[in-house]
């Protein structure tokens, strides 16, 4: 398995108060998964999904990776896994303006070690794979929300991630660049690249093949639009 | 790194206008070093050149008493010195550092000496045949001396130009006779400096500093000095050193060399005889330093503004570490390490400062030509001030750039995220 959340904890110090955010969640991502994580704004499914991605960590609890307990690792390992093993797609795309979308998809390689012309090489393989090869020169602002969420993809994808972390990846698009992304998430699922996706849309979740719901930092529900029926702890 | 700096040149190129006003203090301060450091070393330069000559490294050794030239024609000559033997001009010639060396008999101010009823007020020396080469000059009109000339007696005289001024309207002095001491001596040639030098003259001070020596030269053989002076008096010696830099080791050497031969009576230092070469280069340095040490407290308050530069530099790269916050965060996100971060944005410091650097030095460099032109003082760009100030305006980027290139690297990756 990929991910392995057990009894993680989260809160925030706001003054001397901490305020909980999320409380006591069990949760199991298998390798190969395509998971929705639903919820209203305030839910806490944002640090969710920053403690998933390493970006942040929990206030307890266990949290393994790939097998390895996170708690322990310095800042320069999670940056190694992050570049190594995860990829991020944002809902504002966070692409830099001033740089070309090849340079923009090749970045993580570069923090990766690889030599610039294999960066190019596999910058240039992967957004073929996405349909823009004809935009690889173009700056970001050029081009419209659906290519820039390809792009995005295509960098999230360009270090052979085996997990995609994607938060609200449609919310700046109209539906037929959301749907063109989601394609694409399918497609990827079936090259055996694990999925896990924010959303609040419930058609949106519908494309993933398991929903767990949260509401004030808890996990409530498991659903299923796939096939393969999984267990799912609740906590409370 | 390379990728670095080209990051960097392309951030810099996008805020044009925000990159030069946080160079600006960068810019002046090192435009004001580059001027002020290429004027003293211009001026030092100027005061080496007007003491020593355009490149001719002829040194002058002659004989003192205390601190004062000895001077013939007002003293009877000095007791125990006699005239320098063949053996000790052979061992001067012989040096290593000199080319070349002539001995000859010199009066500074000599009276007697006619040309019909006016009188000359000029120097007047008793040469050998290596003098003419080695103090640089050569014949314009006429002749010089012949091999016989310079060791049969003869009465003959060459002029220098401002002796002929002196003495002569319109007639042809080539042929003339004047009378020296009551003995008439006949003009054979004039002569001219090979490489005329005209010392730089910016004041009163100057003049009576570089002008010694300008009521003219009249030259006769050494072997002839005894018919208008009566005597076979001491001789001086001019050395013309390899270079200019061993002059005061040529100086010294031959002045050693003389003084073997002098058995002074006095021991009082004030009466003391002996012979001294002229230490030009010395005389130079205390004339640089003189205008060093105000020209130091400049560069002190040209460092001011780096300083202050500097500080300039550091404020907007915080203002840029805050703007970038989502790009750091994003860079974070995909797997840049702290140590990248940071290179970054000292990279861009760095590079900002740079290319500030090699603006100011130059806006310097066309300053200092400025200078040079409007107030006639000499400037001389040196390379290593160059390089300096282009490594030490990166050394300010690196440095005022810490502190901002440590917090973009310590910002927390979902902080710098979220913000907005």
């Amino acid at each position: 398995m990929v991910i392995e959340l057990h009894d993680i904890c989260k809160s925030y110090l706001q003054g001397k108060e901490p305020i909980p955010v999320l409380h006591h969640i069990e949760l199991t991502v298998e390798e190969g998964e395509y998971l929705a994580i639903m919820g209203p704004s305030g839910s806490g499914k944002s640090t969710l999904m920053n403690i998933i991605g390493l970006l942040d960590q929990q206030t307890s609890g266990l949290y393994r990776f790939d097998g390895q307990e996170m708690s322990k690792c310095s800042d320069n390992q999670l940056s190694s896994i992050r570049n190594q093993k995860i990829g991020f797609v944002f809902q504002n795309f966070n692409l830099l303006p001033r740089q070309s979308v090849l340079e923009n998809v090749s970045l993580p390689l570069l923090y990766g070690g690889v030599r610039k012309k294999e960066r190019l090489e596999r910058a240039r393989e992967i957004l073929t794979k996405v349909g823009l090869e004809d935009r690889i020169s173009f700056k970001p602002t050029q081009l419209s929300g659906g290519q820039k969420q390809r792009v995005a993809i295509a960098r999230a994808m360009v270090s052979h991630p085996r997990l995609l972390l994607a938060d609200e990846p449609t919310g700046a698009l109209d539906t037929r660049s959301g749907e063109q992304v989601m394609d694409l998430f399918q497609q990827l699922n079936q090259e055996g690249v694990t999925i896990v996706m924010i959303t609040h849309e419930k058609e949106i979740a519908q494309h993933a093949r398991r929903i767990v719901t949260i509401r004030d930092g808890r996990l409530e529900q498991g659903g299923f639009s796939g096939t393969e029926p999984e267990q799912e702890v609740d906590a409370s | 790194m390379l990728e670095n700096i080209r990051l960097s040149l392309q951030g810099i190129l996008s805020h044009k206008v925000r990159s030069i006003l946080t160079m600006l203090g960068i810019i002046i301060g090192i435009a004001a070093i580059i001027a002020i450091v290429s004027t003293i070393k211009g001026t030092n330069e100027q005061i080496k050149n007007n003491l020593i000559g355009s490149g001719n490294n002829a040194v002058d050794v002659q004989l003192y008493q205390g601190e004062y030239p000895y001077e013939f024609d007002y003293q009877s000559i000095p007791d125990g010195v006699p005239v320098v033997s063949d053996s000790t001009q052979e061992a001067i010639v012989q040096l290593d550092q000199v080319v070349s060396a002539s001995f000859y008999r010199m009066r500074s101010y000599c009276e007697n000496v006619y040309y019909g009823n006016t009188a000359y007020g000029g120097a007047m020396y008793g040469i050998d045949e290596a003098y003419f080469d080695t103090a640089g000059y050569q014949i314009q009109q006429g002749r010089g001396f012949t091999a016989k000339e310079y060791c049969d007696n003869r009465k003959v005289v060459i002029l220098d130009n401002t002796a002929v001024k002196s003495l002569f309207s319109s007639e042809d002095p080539i042929g003339a006779t004047i009378d020296i001491n009551g003995e008439p001596f006949t003009i054979v040639g004039i002569v001219v400096e090979t490489d005329p030098f005209e010392p730089v003259i910016n004041s009163e001070e100057d003049y009576w500093t570089y002008m010694g020596n300008s009521a003219g030269r009249m030259f006769i053989p050494g072997q002839s000095w005894p018919i208008a002076y009566q005597f076979d008096e001491p001789e001086n010696c001019l050395a013309k050193a390899v270079d200019t830099d061993s002059m005061p080791s040529v100086g010294k050497q031959v002045a050693d060399l003389m003084n073997a031969s002098v058995m002074s009576s006095d021991t009082d230092s004030d009466l003391q005889i002996q012979y001294q070469s002229q230490d030009l280069l010395g005389q130079a340095k205390s004339l640089q330093d003189l205008s060093a040490s105000t020209n130091t407290m400049l560069i002190w308050i040209a460092s001011i503004s780096l300083l202050v530069g500097g500080i300039g530099v550091m404020n907007i790269m915080l203002v840029s570490v805050t703007e970038r916050t989502r790009e750091i965060g994003l860079k974070k996100a995909l797997g840049a390490k702290k140590k990248r971060i940071l290179g970054q944005f000292l990279t861009e410091a760095a590079v900002l400062t740079s290319i500030g650097g090699i603006i100011g030095v130059l806006i310097g460099i066309g300053l200092a030509q400025l200078i040079s032109r409007i107030a006639s003082v000499a400037v001389a760009i040196s390379s290593v001030s160059i390089v300096i100030s282009v490594v030490f305006s990166m050394a300010v980027g690196i440095i005022f750039g810490l502190i901002p290139s440590i917090k973009a690297a310590n910002l927390n990756p979902i902080d710098a995220l979220r913000y907005e």
